[in-house]
């Protein structure tokens, strides 16, 4: 099911997408920019929107669906961000250098690492394997005129029959970026480095044991969206794995993996010039947790079983300087240690009826337990739930279904499916969150039921030689949907807010996607290729919902021959006209930009070396689109650089 | 049977022991019954000591819960069976005045404590302070005892003075909670009418509007707070107090009558910032 990204940087359109990402892929000039952020590259596929509140740490939204709402794990690794306003999705504590590719699976087909309504993506780790002997060393450089952006990234490898090991190291820099018309983003700088080293030893002919650790240090990062920006974000991620090959001649692969996380990450506002008060907001995110999953093929049947359980702790505070130096400093905590303990079982079964047709059934039934550990944060909530107890219990069911039939030049899926996701630590026991997108402060409700969805999926492809044509609809009937709504009786926390909203849940809400996309090959090198989206999502009173993507396109041409390879490309967006004004979303406009990129690989014997060059945005056009928090502008022109040495 | 007889006895001797523990007036012993309180001052005259204890080291401006032990200076044993009355003055220049305060009575369960509280309306100042006369009554015999007290200023308003539409003159004074924190606190204020210069008697009946705010996060409030009503029983009034969190916060009060008449106070509003009526809480 799975495919590749083309070349193009069109969104293509599937229920299941992998994304490369590797070093393998980058000597296969298969990214037009090998060196752009994991982000990025999530952003390529359709399903995926990226919400940007900087240039940095860009969160995941998946059918137009927030990150709360998906299941985001790394190599199956539960991780949780430590920052109340999202500033820290897992995706940004790893990067390109360590990862091979994004597994992204939309709606109940997600579920396999996680309760979830949108979809799951799981980034999976670069690993070598056992075997042959080898070894590489990689350097790969980057520079981005917007921003003054530079890349550094270096990685080495070795393996043998029964050992290996990978390294790697990334850092990047940028200053403020540039939107269009040469108008300077203040406040969106970065810095970050990622360090990883992956080691993995075979213990027997079927057995190895892999070890694997990530430091992940940012600074200096700026949020030109938010009135805060971050001193320090920094994530260690360590797993153990043991991994028993050909168990017998059912089970293919069985891994127990151990993993722990910790996050920590401090917001500050010390070099914003005009805050009316002085605060510190540090967050710790800890997660232990452990899987245990099966590969089991009988048969006609490729079947998945998997058991997993995590253990996490989500704490943060604020502390306020009042302007008067006499009072005392004002502290609340805005996750109040919320202790989450969370075990599942999933399993999966993919029927071969025959040689065109497919069915495969899966499903996720886990059990959560959440716990709010400090007193001081317990009494903070119970301000507004006096009832409320410091536990609570939760079970959650995932279901899903799909039938496929492959013809001769024409693919149909079907696929139907039934979800619960647990509210967030957020949503569930946030105190006091300002929320800059609409100016509100949140509180979390922790009587929020489990959000549930139903949803219904239809994908076609056809073939006709060099042309192919696709379509795919979703459609997701979400009920018990969660999004805060204003109480008028309470006082704003933040200075210049417009209120207070509590988490609560509309009876339901409607998501509709649907995407077209075509290709066409030609001249034997060329590529024309083009894709457009349509979406909708409406809460039970017909009001549009916020957030949700107005009819976006994009065409490219692409050529490829030898060692080289060009592109050029137009991607927009019509104006946003269903916007949530209710839910303090104000419209986008229209917009189209254009890109360019070129790039080619050399070889001397066994050294290569790969460049790319592009511009992106040429016409240096100033937009921004629905996905930019409070309507930051995107970068204007930028010119880009990154050039990658390879010696086997 | 034998073993029984054996146990009883046992039971017998130690039960012996322990009441003769008790007569013993151990002074370890009697000294648990003012554990965790400090000696603020003690006052005497020629026969006794009157020892005052608070949960602070000091007197201040405001409420404060006071625990009594009166030492007998012949016999250095503590008198357990006096009747006492109390009248803090205050010395002015031009005039004299006291101050509400409750009556004294024996602490509950102890043997020689005893306990009320003063609600000082303003601190002792230079040249012109707060004395303390007790009057007092130990097996028929009265006795008097007048000392100097300190009392200090508050940093934070914890009690005030005004004069109501209705041209009485109240004392509003903080009782609970005495130890805020981020939570919804119970609290507790004590309301006297200024009758006379000695003379503050409870106001019964009356209710007081409660709107906590923080003048420093833009007049932030709070929610499910509970305005003052009268306890007939602990003759003070009580509410409720969220507090979001720690910091400065501005109880802004209005006081009504029983016929819900406002005498003292306004509303919070966007233009009008705070009551003339209010509090303060600093944790």
């Amino acid at each position: 099911m799975a495919q590749d990204i083309p070349a193009d940087s069109i969104r293509v359109v599937d229920l299941d997408e992998i994304i490369l990402i590797g070093r393998e892929d980058l000597n296969n000039q298969k990214q037009d920019k090998p060196l752009s952020s994991v982000d990025d590259y999530l952003e390529k596929s359709s399903r995926i929107t990226m919400i940007k509140r900087g240039n940095y740490a860009w969160e995941p939204a998946m059918n137009n669906m927030n990150s709360d709402r998906l299941a985001i794990t790394i190599d199956g690794m539960q991780i949780f961000g430590a920052c109340t306003d999202k500033m820290d999705p897992i995706t940004s504590y790893v990067d390109v250098s360590n990862l091979s590719e994004a597994n992204i699976k939309s709606g109940q087909q997600g579920a396999e690492h996680g309760s979830t309504i949108g979809g799951g993506i799981d980034l999976k780790l670069q690993k070598s394997t056992f075997g042959e002997e080898r070894w590489d060393i990689g350097l790969d450089t980057g520079f981005e005129s917007n921003g003054e952006a530079k890349i550094f990234s270096g990685e080495f490898n070795v393996s043998e029959d029964n050992f290996y090991v990978n390294t790697d190291i990334i850092y990047r820099k940028s200053g403020n970026y540039y939107a269009g018309d040469g108008i300077e983003v203040l406040y969106s700088q970065y810095e970050k480095y990622n360090i990883s080293a992956t080691a993995g030893f075979k213990t027997s002919e079927k057995g190895a044991i892999i070890g694997s650790v990530i430091y992940d240090r940012a600074n200096d990062v700026g949020y030109p969206a938010l009135p805060m920006d971050v001193s320090l974000a920094r994530a260690v991620i360590g797993s153990v794995a043991y991994e028993h090959f050909n168990v017998n001649t059912e089970i293919d692969r069985w891994e127990t993996k151990l993993y722990y996380n910790s996050i920590k990450h401090v917001m500050d506002d010390t070099k914003r010039p005009d805050v009316p008060i002085h605060m510190d907001m540090p967050g710790w995110s800890d997660t232990f947790g452990f899987y245990s999953k099966m590969d089991w093929n009988k048969a006609d049947h490729h079947m998945i079983f998997k058991l997993d359980s995590y253990y996490n702790r989500s704490l943060a505070e604020m502390t306020m300087y009042p302007n008067d130096s006499e009072e005392k400093l004002m502290f609340m905590l805005t996750w109040p240690d919320v202790r989450t303990f969370n075990s599942g079982i999933y399993a999966e079964d993919e029927i071969a009826l025959n040689k065109r047709e497919n069915i495969k059934f899966s499903t996720r039934l886990a059990y959560q337990h959440e716990r709010v550990a400090d007193e001081f944060g317990l009494n903070s909530l119970q301000i507004f739930y006096p009832e409320m107890d410091d536990s609570r219990d939760r079970f959650l069911v995932n279901l899903s279904a799909a039938y496929s039939i492959n013809n001769d030049r024409s693919k149909w899926n079907f696929s139907a499916g039934y979800g619960h996701r647990a509210p967030s630590v957020s949503e569930a026991y946030g105190f006091y969150l300002y929320n800059s997108y609409d100016n509100y402060d949140y509180i979390g409700n922790p009587y929020l039921n489990n959000e549930k969805s139903a949803e219904a999926n239809i994908n076609f492809d056809y073939d006709i030689n060099k042309f192919s044509v696709g379509a795919v609809a979703s459609f997701f009937y979400i009920s018990d949907y969660i999004i805060g709504e204003i109480d008028p009786e309470l006082s704003a926390m933040t200075i210049g807010a417009n209120g207070v909203k509590i988490y609560t849940a509309l009876d339901y809400a409607t998501i509709v996607n649907t995407g077209l996309r075509m290709s066409y090959k030609f001249l034997n090198a060329f590529t024309l290729s083009g894709s457009m989206g349509y979406n909708l999502g409406q809460d039970d009173e017909n009001n549009s919902l916020p957030m949700i993507s107005p009819i976006e396109y994009g065409t490219a041409l692409s050529y490829r021959k030898g060692m080289f390879n060009a592109q050029v490309d137009m991607k927009g967006a019509t104006e946003q006209t269903n916007y949530g004004e209710n839910y303090g979303e104000s419209p986008t406009d229209a917009y189209t930009i254009f890109n360019i990129n070129a790039g080619s690989n050399f070889y001397f014997g066994s050294q290569q070396l790969l460049i790319k060059a592009g511009v992106e945005n040429i016409f240096d056009l100033f937009y921004s689109t629905y996905a930019d928090w409070n309507g930051i502008p995107r970068k204007g022109r930028n010119v880009f650089l990154n050039i990658s040495y390879i010696i086997k | 049977m034998k073993s029984i007889t054996y146990i009883f006895s046992i039971l017998f001797v130690l039960t012996i022991f322990s009441c003769s523990d008790d007569n013993d007036d151990n002074p370890e012993d009697l000294n648990k019954e003012i554990e965790g309180l400090i000696k603020v001052t003690e006052i005497s005259n020629d026969e006794h000591i009157i020892e005052i204890y608070s949960t602070q080291a000091k007197l201040y401006q405001g409420y404060n819960e006071l625990t009594l032990r009166i030492v007998d200076k012949l016999t250095d044993e503590f008198i357990t069976n006096a009747t006492l009355n109390w009248m803090p003055v205050m010395h002015m220049t031009d005039k004299n005045h006291s101050c509400p305060k409750s009556e004294i009575s024996k602490v509950a369960g102890m043997k020689t404590t005893y306990e009320g509280f003063i609600i000082f309306q303003m601190a002792g100042m230079m040249n012109q302070g707060w004395d303390l006369t007790f009057n007092y009554d130990v097996d028929g015999n009265s006795y008097t005892a007048v000392g100097d007290i300190d009392v200090m200023m508050s940093e934070k308003q914890v009690v005030t003075v005004f004069t109501g539409t209705d041209d009485v003159r109240y004392i509003l004074a903080l009782i609970e909670p005495s130890d805020p924190e981020v939570k919804v606190n119970d609290m507790f204020a004590g309301l006297y009418k200024m009758e006379s210069m000695m003379s503050f008697p409870v106001v019964k009946n009356f209710s007081i509007e409660l709107d906590p705010r923080m003048p420093s996060m833009g007049n932030h409030s709070s929610p499910n707070n509970e305005d003052l009503v009268y306890d007939a029983s602990q003759e003070n009034y009580q509410g409720k107090l969220s507090l979001t969190m720690t910091g400065y916060w501005k109880l802004n009060l209005r006081l009504m009558n029983e016929n819900s008449e406002v005498l003292k106070g306004e509303l919070v509003t966007e233009e009008n910032e705070s009551s003339s009526l209010y509090l303060e809480i600093e944790f």
